[in-house]
């Protein structure tokens, strides 16, 4: 009987074999870099209503994340201040900004801003600012330098693994009551003795099992 | 009794030939390619069409599934766990008798089995594949059917490697895998067959392909009875481990009816009855439609039917033992299950389960019986139905009037999964019609080795043939 097919055939399972496996593992890492949050989520900074700049008030001039957010300390959410609160100074200041207009026009027909969601966990975890910040973790290790940024943008990921992997060890997290807001904070040499004497005094248990988030 | 050193031909005390109407290798050959080779058959397009459209209904359902939830199930609160699983391990259990047939009979150089043994196998592959359909669709949210498996994701979190459900994913997988290996080696010198029997230049390469440069060497079939033989030795283990692993997804809860020491045995023994009923119906049904008669005796039928027997009676015994052990342990609520089991609102699938499964497999005792198409036709029916409704009362009953009289409830099926259970049957005939009408749904090699000619030695009291 005559050869179907010529010798170079023989090779092919070998070539084959080497093509899927090559094919699955590459499958499987494109799929862990390009699905994970990180490159999905993380960066996120959608454009928001009003020109509102971290930066400028946070930052330069060195206003307190709690004048805005102020119940940050005291409940789940932190929230996100009225008008009102920017009316406060822009009464006086920048009155006739055209940056300003969509602020003045929410102030004069009593309609709130909306303003664009960054983070956000689903429904199904439950997590609360005012039992962290008691704790002693600052905002920046879980929403980075807020008042670098013009734009506030996400940068963490927000996933499970991320807050079980602070859970498992906070002790770099945790700072003095009166430092939460600072930014660029560097822990002090004597950091891990703080931690220790934070976590014994405060009784410092940050839960692992599922029923402590998904509750 | 004096031993006697006299050579005796192996097999001597079977007077009847395994395989008959004074077959020739050649023969064999001819009829079983045959069947692959010729022109499409209409009754086969016809079926094929039924079948296919049911396949798709079925996928058309599982669309639905996904696009609405499983609320479109009958499922309810005290019964979570509905058709789906009833379904799963219903397909499961058939799944059993190809390995069954082709390794443990294997092993056993139990010869009967070759002409059966591709048959039952392709059907273990296809009622598994049917089967993983139910566990991949009853997670709701098939987008995170990956949560089954231990893969390192954002949540850092694992399967639970101390609950059944994981392990039972490991066992279907690994079984699957093994099986289709089986069937798949033991095809490659039948493919080669039909390639070198090939027409068409596309015949001869497909076919060409499938083999894998078989050419039937010395060699090659020294390496190939190796493989086999390792094949069966692991695939037999598998037997036992998939539908132990199964029961135990019921065994380790605490409902009463499931956490029994028993439920491996019963269940396996299940499996390999329920398993061989449905190789019987297809057998019947292909040896009519091809004219296979000579090849699948009416001797290979009796065998299987005395294992169904045997298997049915473990099966009664386990029912048996269930209601004893609910007396004998004292404990009211075990007591309660089994008697709301036989006298509750399911009383009446309780007790198709036990016509089919324990009563009418005793007619086999009669040899009569035992050797009659039609009646061992019907009767592997009633099997599936019964085993069937094995699972229905098993899943259903013990989660329905559990622990707490206040939650109790009746569940009732929705069209979907009634369409499912139907559609599932259109999936696994849509493949297996595929299969007999493209693969050689007997071994020929197999068969060729246990035809007299293949056995040319002289043994002592027998006449030369010179
Ligand atoms: C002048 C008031 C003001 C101050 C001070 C302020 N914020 Fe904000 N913050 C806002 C407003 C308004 C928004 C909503 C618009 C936005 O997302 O930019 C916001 C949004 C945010 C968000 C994003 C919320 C979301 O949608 O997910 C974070 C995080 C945040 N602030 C952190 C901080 C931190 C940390 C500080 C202190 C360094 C701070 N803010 C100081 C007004 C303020
Ligand atoms: C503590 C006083 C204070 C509060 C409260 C405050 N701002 Fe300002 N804001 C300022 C000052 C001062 C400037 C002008 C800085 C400069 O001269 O460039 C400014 C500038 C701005 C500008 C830039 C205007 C331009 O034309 O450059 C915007 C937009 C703005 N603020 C929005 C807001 C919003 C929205 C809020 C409320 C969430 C708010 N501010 C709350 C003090 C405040
Ligand atoms: C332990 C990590 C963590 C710390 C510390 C933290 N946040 Fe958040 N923050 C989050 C998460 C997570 C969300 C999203 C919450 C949600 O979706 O329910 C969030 C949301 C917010 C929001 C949006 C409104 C909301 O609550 O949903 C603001 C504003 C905010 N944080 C400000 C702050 C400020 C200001 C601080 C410091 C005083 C701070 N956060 C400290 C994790 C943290
Ligand atoms: C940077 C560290 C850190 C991160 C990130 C973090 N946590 Fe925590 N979390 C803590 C600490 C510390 C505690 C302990 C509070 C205590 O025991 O007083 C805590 C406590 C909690 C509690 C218990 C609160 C209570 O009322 O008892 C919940 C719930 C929780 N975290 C949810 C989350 C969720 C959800 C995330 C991720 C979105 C998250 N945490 C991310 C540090 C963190
Ligand atoms: C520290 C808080 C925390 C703990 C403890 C925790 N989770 Fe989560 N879990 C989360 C957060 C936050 C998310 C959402 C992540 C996201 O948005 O991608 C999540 C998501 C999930 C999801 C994904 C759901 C979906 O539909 O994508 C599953 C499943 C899950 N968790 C299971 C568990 C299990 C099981 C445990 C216990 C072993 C557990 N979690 C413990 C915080 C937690």
């Amino acid at each position: 009987m005559a050869q179907i097919f010529p010798k170079w055939t023989n090779k092919l399972p070998l070539v084959v074999l080497i093509a899927v496996l090559g094919f699955l593992t590459s499958a499987v890492g494109l799929f862990w870099y390009f699905g994970s949050p990180k490159y999905t989520d993380v960066g996120y900074r959608p454009v928001q209503p009003v020109a509102y700049s971290h930066k400028l008030h946070a930052g330069d001039l060195g206003m307190d994340c709690r004048y805005c957010h102020t119940d940050v300390e005291r409940s789940a959410h932190a929230n996100i201040p009225s008008t009102q609160t920017c009316m406060n100074c822009h009464t006086l200041v920048k009155t006739d900004s055209e940056k300003m207009l969509p602020v003045r026009e929410s102030w004069a027909n009593k309609e709130p801003i909306e303003w664009v969601r960054v983070h956000n966990v689903p429904d199904y975890a439950y997590f609360d600012h005012s039992a962290h910040l008691n704790a002693g973790v600052g905002c920046e290790s879980c929403h980075g330098n807020v008042a670098a940024m013009e734009i506030v943008e996400l940068k963490q990921t927000l996933s499970m693994g991320w807050c079980l992997d602070c859970h498992r060890a906070p002790q770099q997290h945790l700072r003095p009551q009166d430092q939460l807001t600072v930014m660029n904070w560097a822990a002090p040499v004597n950091q891990a003795e703080f931690a220790a004497l934070m976590i014994k005094t405060k009784n410092i248990k940050p839960p692992v099992d599922c029923s402590g988030c998904h509750r | 009794m004096s031993v006697t050193l006299t050579k005796s031909k192996p097999g001597a005390l079977e007077e009847v030939p395994l395989i008959k109407g004074n077959q020739t290798f050649r023969s064999i050959t001819e009829k079983i390619s045959e069947i692959t080779e010729r022109k499409t058959a209409l009754t086969w397009v016809l079926l094929f069409s039924l079948a296919a459209s049911v396949a798709l209904l079925f996928f058309a359902q599982i669309g639905y599934l996904f696009w609405e939830g499983i609320g479109i199930w009958g499922l309810q609160n005290p019964v979570g766990w509905g058709w789906a699983i009833v379904n799963f391990v219903f397909w499961v259990g058939i799944g059993h008798a190809g390995t069954l047939i082709s390794a443990v009979l294997f092993l056993f150089r139990q010869k009967w089995r070759t002409s059966i043994n591709r048959f039952a196998e392709a059907m273990t592959i296809f009622a598994v594949i049917v089967a993983l359909v139910f566990p991949g669709i009853h997670v709701g949210r098939v987008w995170v059917a990956y949560f089954m498996f231990p893969l390192p994701n954002q949540m850092q979190m694992w399967p639970n490697f101390r609950s059944p459900l994981l392990w039972d994913i490991f066992a279907v997988g690994t079984y699957f895998t093994v099986s289709l290996m089986f069937w798949y080696t033991g095809l490659i010198p039948d493919l080669a067959t039909l390639r070198d029997r090939a027409k068409t230049r596309l015949r001869k390469i497909t076919m060409g392909i499938l083999a894998l440069g078989w050419r039937g060497g010395n060699k090659q079939w020294k390496h190939y009875e190796m493989a086999y033989l390792l094949l069966a030795g692991l695939s037999t283990p598998l037997v036992l481990s998939v539908h132990s692993v199964v029961s135990t997804d019921f065994a380790t809860s605490i409902i009463p009816g499931w956490h029994t020491t028993i439920f491996p045995p019963y269940f396996v023994a299940g499996a390999i009855f329920s398993g061989f009923a449905m190789v019987l119906t297809l057998a019947i049904i292909a040896r009519k439609a091809y004219g296979l008669e000579n090849i699948i005796t009416i001797q290979h039928f009796e065998k299987m039917n005395k294992i169904i027997m045997v298997t049915g009676m473990m099966v009664g015994y386990a029912y048996g033992m269930e209601f004893f052990i609910a007396w004998y342990s004292g404990n009211e609520y075990e007591k309660f299950a089994f008697i709301n089991r036989a006298f509750g609102p399911y009383a009446w699938a309780y007790w198709i389960m036990i016509t089919c499964n324990v009563l009418i497999p005793q007619l086999y005792w009669s040899k009569k019986m035992r050797t009659s198409v039609p009646v061992m036709f019907t009767i592997s029916i009633f099997v599936n139905i019964g085993m069937w409704f094995e699972r229905f009362v098993i899943t259903v009953t013990s989660l329905a009037n559990d622990y707490l009289p206040s939650s109790w409830d009746y569940y009732s099926p929705t069209i979907f999964d009634i369409g499912l259970l139907i559609g599932s049957f259109g999936l696994f005939f849509s493949l297996f019609l595929l299969f007999i009408r493209f693969l050689p749904m007997i071994s020929m090699a197999e068969v060729k080795g246990v035809l007299p000619q293949a056995d040319p030695h002289h043994y002592e009291g027998e006449a030369h043939h010179g």
